[in-house]
């Protein structure tokens, strides 16, 4: 299962690095991609882990950039 | 961000004041410094403080933060403040130089259509793209953006491709023409039946494409990353090192002076010039390129391309356009015109390629009154009566077997021989025509460091001999079936060291398996072929293959813009470091380290972007 998200208010390209890093050690994530210049994030992922998944990274966001918005595109 | 300059000008008016006015009161000169640093750094200290809360340390604020408050301490007043207030000016000239280049790839994916004009009875409604469905009929007035693929049923008008192509020459559109969203009717009104979804329609495969395509990271890009996971920590533990270890160590060093040579470090330790400038660059590379009809499917492509020096070329449909014309026609009792006339009224019931491009050559009606008599013996030719003559028309086959005496000098290409009641009357040439574009596009993939080029073909050796040769190809494989091309790939490969890229350039429609197995596959005339797009690496939307050069340029420039990024601010760096160790470098060195190299670094990196002279 793949999930696109749009990363309001990203502007930190180090950050984006971190918190692709840090979804990619979450459990159940097979790949992701945070692209720093279309703010989008991909994450492929165990369709019965995604929302957890989706939850996690949120925080993971939340803790290196806090003035991100996560939305679905 | 108005808000932040404001703030940065008002900071800077109070800080230089601090430094010009010689004022004899300490205090005084200190309340201003430290007036000016909370203006300008109050926000980044905050975030910092907060920051450590959440178990986020060593992110640029924190260091920053550190950097600033620790040259206060010591005593350096207006390095401190001055530490902030670059930073500050680097990071807002980072977030307008973020901006610009998102905008401007935005408006260059500015081609989404906003809305159909879908008749319903006698009316039109306007509609989402996404609401229309395969069948609808759909109106396009002068100067609207075509919103889904389809077919004219009714109207003429000339289409701005432009978006797509690069190409600035407008296309005509017909009754029976197809037409693809994104490009802009220009004069007239049509009326067009959709014949696919809008999530299928060009226009959405492109975006869709090129938003994508910078989330393949290039060698460099993955470089970067891992280069700034390990240096902050490493440039923050031995700036402690120097702040403790030489003052307790020797006995005649201050802790001032090397507390002071440990704040420059920690002012040079983000990697924030390379984290932005490399992928930056790659953006605009991946843009520019899109802008001249190129798209690029990643940012490893462009990195690929870049070292390519093989080039591969199938024939038909990429060097040359596909389609059979009539070259030559030599008679021998009759005129040229009458032999044309024959051959194609004895040919004019058969759709075979070659009879086509008779009918197309004679290009006047054909009376079927005329004919009495046909029979097409397949892969030899035709045999008909005409005027009640008997026509023979074919190949050398048909010849010998109807024991006719026929030309057996060589000739190139495709060869109709005609003869009338079995006397030999002549012979017409029939060849694929070299694309005009396409000598330019060898000379320019010589001139752009391709070492070698080959050309791959099913059709005979005469035919590929000359080919090669008007164009000036090195290596010509030819009479191959499909199977062969991935053979002889396969060949060239064993031969070739493992760094020399190589690269296959098709149309795209029975060539995937030889475009998936080459380092690069480039496919040609992509635009309005799904195929394609799909199959290949680098999609060129128009039919010209001097573009291939266009890309190459395009993905050298890039590289090279990556490249002079990453050694700039490396060995900038890395020598105010050592500098800034031995107490040969100020603070001020480590601010320009920091935010200057990131200034120069973007400034750079936004000439990707521009591809007006490649």
């Amino acid at each position: 299962m793949k999930k696109t998200f749009r990363l309001e208010g990203l502007g930190c390209a180090n950050c984006a690095a971190k918190m692709e890093r840090a979804i990619a050690g979450l459990d159940g994530v097979e790949n992701v991609t945070i692209n720093f210049m279309t703010t989008k994030m991909i994450i492929e992922g165990q369709n019965d882990k995604m929302q957890l998944i989706v939850a996690e990274a949120d925080k993971i966001i939340k803790k290196i950039e806090p003035d991100v918005v996560l939305k679905k595109s | 961000m108005r808000k932040d300059i404001l703030r940065i000008i008002i900071g800077g008016i109070v800080y230089i004041s601090a430094l010009i006015i010689n004022l004899d009161n300490y205090f005084i000169q200190l309340a201003l410094f430290v007036i000016s640093y909370i203006i300008v750094g109050s926000d980044v200290v905050l975030r910092a403080f907060k920051n450590i809360l959440r178990g986020q340390v060593f992110d640029e604020n924190f260091l920053m933060a550190i950097a600033s408050i620790g040259a206060f301490f010591i005593g350096e007043f207006p390095e401190g403040v001055a530490v902030m207030f670059f930073y500050q000016i680097g990071e807002l000239f980072q977030s307008y130089a973020v901006n610009k280049s998102r905008k401007s790839i935005a408006s260059l994916m500015d081609i989404r259509p906003d809305f159909a004009n879908v008749k319903v009875g006698d009316k039109l409604v306007k509609t989402d793209p996404d609401e229309v469905s395969i069948g609808d009929t759909i109106v396009i007035k002068a100067g609207e953006r075509i919103p889904l693929d389809g077919k004219v049923i009714d109207g003429s008008s000339m289409i701005d491709t432009s978006a797509l192509t690069g190409e600035s020459v407008p296309r005509q559109v017909e009754i029976g023409s197809e037409i693809l969203s994104g490009c802009i009717n220009i004069n007239g009104l049509v009326t067009v039946e959709v014949t696919k979804e809008y999530g299928e329609s060009t226009v959405s495969k492109i975006l869709d494409l090129v938003e994508n395509a910078s989330n393949k990271k290039s060698n460099s890009e993955r470089f970067i990353t891992k280069f700034a996971r390990y240096y902050t920590p490493i440039v923050v533990i031995v700036a402690v090192f120097l702040a403790i270890v030489p003052p307790l160590v020797i006995r005649t060093e201050t802790f001032s002076e090397w507390i002071y040579r440990a704040l420059s470090f920690l002012v040079v330790s983000c990697p924030c010039a390379l984290v932005i400038s490399v992928p930056l660059s790659f953006f605009g590379g991946i843009g520019g390129a899109s802008r001249k009809g190129i798209l690029v499917k990643g940012s490893n492509y462009l990195e690929i391309l870049s070292k390519t020096e093989i080039i591969v070329f199938d024939k038909t449909g990429t060097l040359t356009k596909g389609v059979f014309n009539v070259q030559e026609i030599h008679s021998d009792v009759i005129s040229k015109e009458e032999l044309l006339e024959l051959a194609a009224y004895a040919e004019s019931y058969s759709n075979h390629p070659i009879s086509l491009s008779l009918k197309r050559a004679y290009d006047k009606k054909i009376n079927n009154q005329r004919i009495t008599d046909v029979e097409e013996i397949s892969g030899y030719g035709v045999v008909a009566v005409v005027d009640n003559k008997k026509i023979t028309a074919g190949n050398i086959k048909l010849m010998e077997t109807m024991n006719i005496t026929y030309f057996k000098g060589e000739i190139t290409g495709t060869v109709v021989h005609v003869a009338v009641d079995n006397v030999y009357a002549g012979y017409i040439v029939i060849a694929d025509e070299v694309k005009s574009d396409s000598e330019k596009a060898i000379i320019d993939l010589k001139l752009s460091g391709i070492k070698q080029t080959v050309m791959l073909t099913g059709d005979n050796k005469n035919v590929a001999n000359k080919v090669s040769k008007e164009l000036g190809i090195d290596t010509v494989y030819s009479e191959l079936l499909p199977g062969d091309k991935v053979e002889k790939l396969e060949e060239l490969f064993m031969q070739k060291s493992s760094k020399v890229k190589l690269a296959f350039v098709g149309d795209g429609i029975n060539d995937a398996p030889v475009l998936a197995r080459a380092d690069i596959g480039i496919a040609m005339g992509g635009l309005g072929s799904d195929a394609a797009i799909e199959a290949a690496d680098i999609v060129i939307m128009t039919d010209e293959p001097s573009k291939i050069a266009t890309a190459i340029k395009i993905s050298k420039k890039t590289l090279r813009i990556a490249y002079q990024n990453i050694v700039f601010a490396i060995s900038i760096k890395v020598l105010v470091l050592i500098l800034s160790a031995v107490g040969l470098a100020s603070m001020w060195a480590a601010v320009f380290a920091d935010v200057g190299v990131t200034v120069i670094a973007i400034i750079n990196s936004f000439r990707a972007l521009n591809v007006k002279n490649v």
